[in-house]
Parts: C-alpha cells; sequence; structure tokens
C-alpha cells in the first residue's frame, strides 16, 4: 500500500471518528486542536484503523499512556528531558522535534497530528 | 435506584451479544408530555416514547454486556454516540427490542453496535427493524481515574452497576456477581 493510500484510509477513519470534512483532515492538521479530537475518540480512532488496515494496535501503542501523568516525566507543568527520552522511546512514529523546543505539557497535543497516524500506519504495515 | 430503560434481558452471549426488551405503556407518565395535547394549536395527544429515553435504553442495554465482560469490575460509562437512527415511533401497547453486539473491545473501553427492532402486536409483521446505534464505552478507572491517569478521583465501589441494574439481572436470570 502506498503512503498516499494510506493516507486517505486514515482520512476516512478521522472522517467517521470525529466527524469533519474531508478537507479539514490534512498531514498537518493536529488531531485535537484542529480535529476536535476528545479523550474516547483516540480508542475509537484505534479500533477503526484496527478495522480499516486488519492489523492489531496494543493500548498505548499508538498514543501515550501514562507517561505524561507521570510527575517524574512532568515537572510544573513541562515535560523533562527524562519525559521526553521516554516518550521518544514509546512514541516512534511521532514528530517531537517542534516540542522539543517548548516542551509545555499544554503543547503536547499539537504533536499529534494526522501525519502521525499516517507514520504509525506505515510502519506496522511494513512489519506484516 | 436508577432509571431503567429497558424490563428484561432475554439473551445474553457474553462478550458478543445482549438482547433486552422495553415495553412500552400508556401508564408511563412521560408519555403523557411526550406529546401532550395543545389546545391552542388544535393538536390532540400524541404519546409516543421519546427517542432519547430509547437511546437510553440502548445504552443500558450494550453497557451491561461491556460490564458483564468483565464481572462488572469495570466503571462502564456511555462516552460517545457515534451515530443513532430511529426512522419510527414506538407508541404505547408496542415492544421495543434492543440487540447490543460488541464491535470491539480492550482494556481501555469498548465500540458497541445495538439494533432496535419494534412488535406491533397489531400488525402481523413480528419485529420490525427501526433503527440502529453505535456507542463507545469506556472503562472509567482505566482513562480517567487510578494512578498514571489523569488523577480523577472515583468512589471505590462500582456506582454505575448500582441496585437498579442487579434486580434487572436477577430478574431476567442472570447471575449477579
Amino acid at each position: 500500500m502506498t503512503r498516499d493510500e494510506i493516507f486517505l484510509k486514515v482520512r476516512d477513519v478521522l472522517v467517521d471518528a470525529l466527524a469533519v470534512d474531508d478537507e479539514e483532515v490534512t498531514e498537518t492538521a493536529s488531531l485535537i486542536n484542529d480535529l476536535g479530537a476528545e479523550s474516547i475518540d483516540f480508542l475509537d480512532i484505534v479500533f477503526k484503523l484496527e478495522q480499516s488496515f486488519a492489523i492489531k494496535i496494543a493500548q498505548g501503542e499508538l498514543f501515550p499512556e501514562g507517561v505524561t501523568q507521570d510527575p517524574k516525566f512532568v515537572k510544573d507543568g513541562i515535560v523533562t528531558a527524562d519525559g521526553l527520552v521516554a516518550m521518544k522511546a514509546k512514541l516512534p512514529h511521532v514528530d517531537f522535534s517542534n516540542f522539543e523546543s517548548d516542551p509545555r505539557i499544554s503543547k503536547v497535543a499539537s504533536v499529534f497530528t494526522v501525519a502521525t497516524i499516517v507514520k504509525f500506519i506505515e510502519g506496522k504495515l511494513a512489519k506484516r | 435506584m436508577r432509571w431503567m430503560w429497558i424490563d428484561r434481558i432475554v439473551e445474553l452471549v457474553p462478550r458478543q451479544k445482549m438482547v433486552a426488551i422495553k415495553n412500552v405503556s400508556l401508564a408511563e407518565e412521560h408519555l403523557h408530555d411526550h406529546f401532550a395535547a395543545d389546545a391552542k394549536r388544535g393538536l390532540a395527544a400524541l404519546p409516543i416514547m421519546p427517542a432519547s429515553l430509547i437511546l437510553e435504553g440502548t445504552a443500558q442495554t450494550a453497557g451491561i454486556l461491556v460490564g458483564h465482560a468483565e464481572e462488572f469490575r469495570e466503571k462502564v460509562i456511555l462516552a460517545k454516540i457515534n451515530r443513532a437512527e430511529i426512522h419510527r415511533e414506538a407508541t404505547p401497547g408496542t415492544t421495543l427490542r434492543y440487540t447490543a453486539t460488541i464491535e470491539r473491545m480492550d482494556g481501555a473501553g469498548a465500540s458497541t453496535k445495538c439494533v432496535i427492532e419494534l412488535f406491533d402486536f397489531a400488525a402481523a409483521a413480528g419485529f420490525v427493524e427501526i433503527g440502529q446505534v453505535e456507542m463507545m464505552f469506556s472503562h472509567l478507572d482505566q482513562n480517567m481515574g487510578g494512578a498514571g491517569k489523569t488523577g480523577e478521583a472515583f468512589p471505590e465501589h462500582n456506582f454505575v452497576f448500582g441496585e437498579g441494574f442487579k434486580t434487572l439481572l436477577r430478574t431476567s436470570g442472570i447471575a449477579v456477581p
């Protein structure tokens, strides 16, 4: 499956799960800030991706669990160096380069974009 | 006691499917307000089961199915209605049948589908499908409460599955944990 084909299927999943229009789903759109995703939507998206691509996604594999709430990794609302290392290790498909310069926890939502999902799916399909 | 919007569970296949019925009765007070006669507009009373309460019934059906899968250890809450369609009214004297199935489930929650059917005793058609609902349920403690989550504090006891649910399970012949 080409990257474009993956993108189109991811777009269909997001249009369905988040009730957004096709044109709103761009590569750089943030799931939370631009497409209005809330916590339960992430579970919905994971289930729909599994169905659409016939893959299994473990809990916490696509979206983080625990890291941003762990006091070891977040101090005074800022993700620590250890926190960044942990997040990168857990989420290799996420691009943290912009976030690193301003690692406020309130900004973490911006790193989860449509491209994040496309890259994740590419990785999953390559391993099959 | 919680307000139950299903009368009986008639079939349960653990982790897969649950079927429940709701008898619509003119003795239910809300039907007299939904909709009452409006003399000013010259409208006669029109008692019909509110669609919102049909949705609540489907949510209770699917929610019990999801809760039963983990022996009611999880606090199962309705988190999202992805899609809901009801295209016929349920009037007093009819019976609604909700068939809920689990589409996908993991530790965080479940995705479910529920088919709504109507039995009209005055018609010979048997149960006729009148709608469908797709819903997501969240395991509250796995997503919000507890260590390593958002730190929200929820009561230890399972306040979701209270006495009303237990009575319904028992009167439907299903073992109460």
